[in-house]
């Protein structure tokens, strides 16, 4: 796998995975994740949104607020949640709720991070309260969606299928 | 089924890995249940049970006229499921091609500290 290639995934009834790896060392990467003055110059979603609000209180028990706006029309979108297990560098766990939710109930979601010879895999892992949940995210997505070839898929499948294996082999 | 209903069928369908491996197979061509079940060292049973729930999401269907009744992939359910994915996996790669730049910055800012404190004490 090199760096830049993103896996997205479901795993289970009520999981969504996403893993990519960063040339970075992960103290770096997790500041990135970590540090709202940083997360705000990258997390901001689709192109013409910006991040006004990020605010993190990174300790079990803390909460963190994210907020961000279309510029074009002014429109906000506002999400937070609170942590439930904190590993520096490591491991991060949060609940995530939308302020209008679409799904019903919290997630939690799980970042993970690990590093080999200064290249850090970041594995984010969204759990919903049901298969019915998680699939309301992916559908939600679906009304705007791009028509995908049906090679572009066999692609996707190809990598989903071999994914297990790819961490045994290590290197490549 | 609606395409809802599908969708719900779909995800389930792939959430099982040697599943997916079976559908990567079958993309590449048609296959028999034999023939399936040889990578995968299963009895043609157990591949059978995989095969049903696949043919249930109507991932997969059987060709009639041939006797071996290979299985073939069916597109439509998949280009729903991915057309999701794809939107989804858009937004967090430019996130993450952002994040790409900002790490590239801060191990040039870190080097640079470092390269101001060698100086001050050379080893």
């Amino acid at each position: 796998m090199n760096p830049g290639n993103l896996k997205l995934t479901t795993q289970g009834d009520r999981e969504i995975v996403m893993t990519r790896e960063f040339n970075a060392p992960r103290r770096l990467v997790f500041d990135a994740f970590t540090k709202p003055e940083l997360v705000k110059q990258w997390l901001l979603g689709p192109p013409g949104w910006s991040m006004p609000v990020c605010e993190i209180d990174l300790k079990v028990g803390g909460s963190y607020r994210y907020v961000w706006r279309q510029d074009s029309d002014g429109s906000e979108m506002g999400m937070g949640g609170v942590f439930r297990e904190i590993v520096p560098e490591e491991r991060v766990v949060c609940t995530e709720v939308f302020d209008k939710a679409w799904y019903p109930g919290e997630a939690v979601g799980t970042l993970v991070l690990s590093e080999q010879r200064g290249i850090t895999t970041v594995t984010q892992t969204m759990l919903y309260q049901s298969r019915e949940a998680r699939d309301g995210i992916l559908k939600s997505g679906m009304e705007k969606g791009v028509a995908m070839s049906y090679d572009r898929l066999a692609e996707l499948l190809a990598s989903s299928g071999t994914a297990g294996m790819e961490k045994g082999a290590g290197k490549s | 089924m609606t395409s809802s209903d599908r969708l719900d069928a779909t995800f389930a369908a792939l959430a099982d890995p040697t599943r997916r491996a079976i559908l990567a197979r079958l993309a590449s061509g048609e296959a028999s249940v034999l023939e399936l079940a040889e990578p995968f060292s299963m009895t043609q049973p157990a591949v059978s049970k995989h095969l049903k729930v696949l043919e249930r999401a109507g991932l997969i269907s059987r060709t009639r006229d041939a006797q071996r009744r290979p299985r073939r992939l069916e597109a439509k359910p998949f280009a729903e499921a991915a057309e999701w994915l794809e939107k989804y996996r858009k937004i967090w790669a430019g996130n993450f091609q952002r994040l790409d730049a900002l790490l590239d910055q801060m191990k040039i800012d870190e080097l640079k500290a470092k390269q101001k404190k060698q100086d001050r004490s050379k080893r």
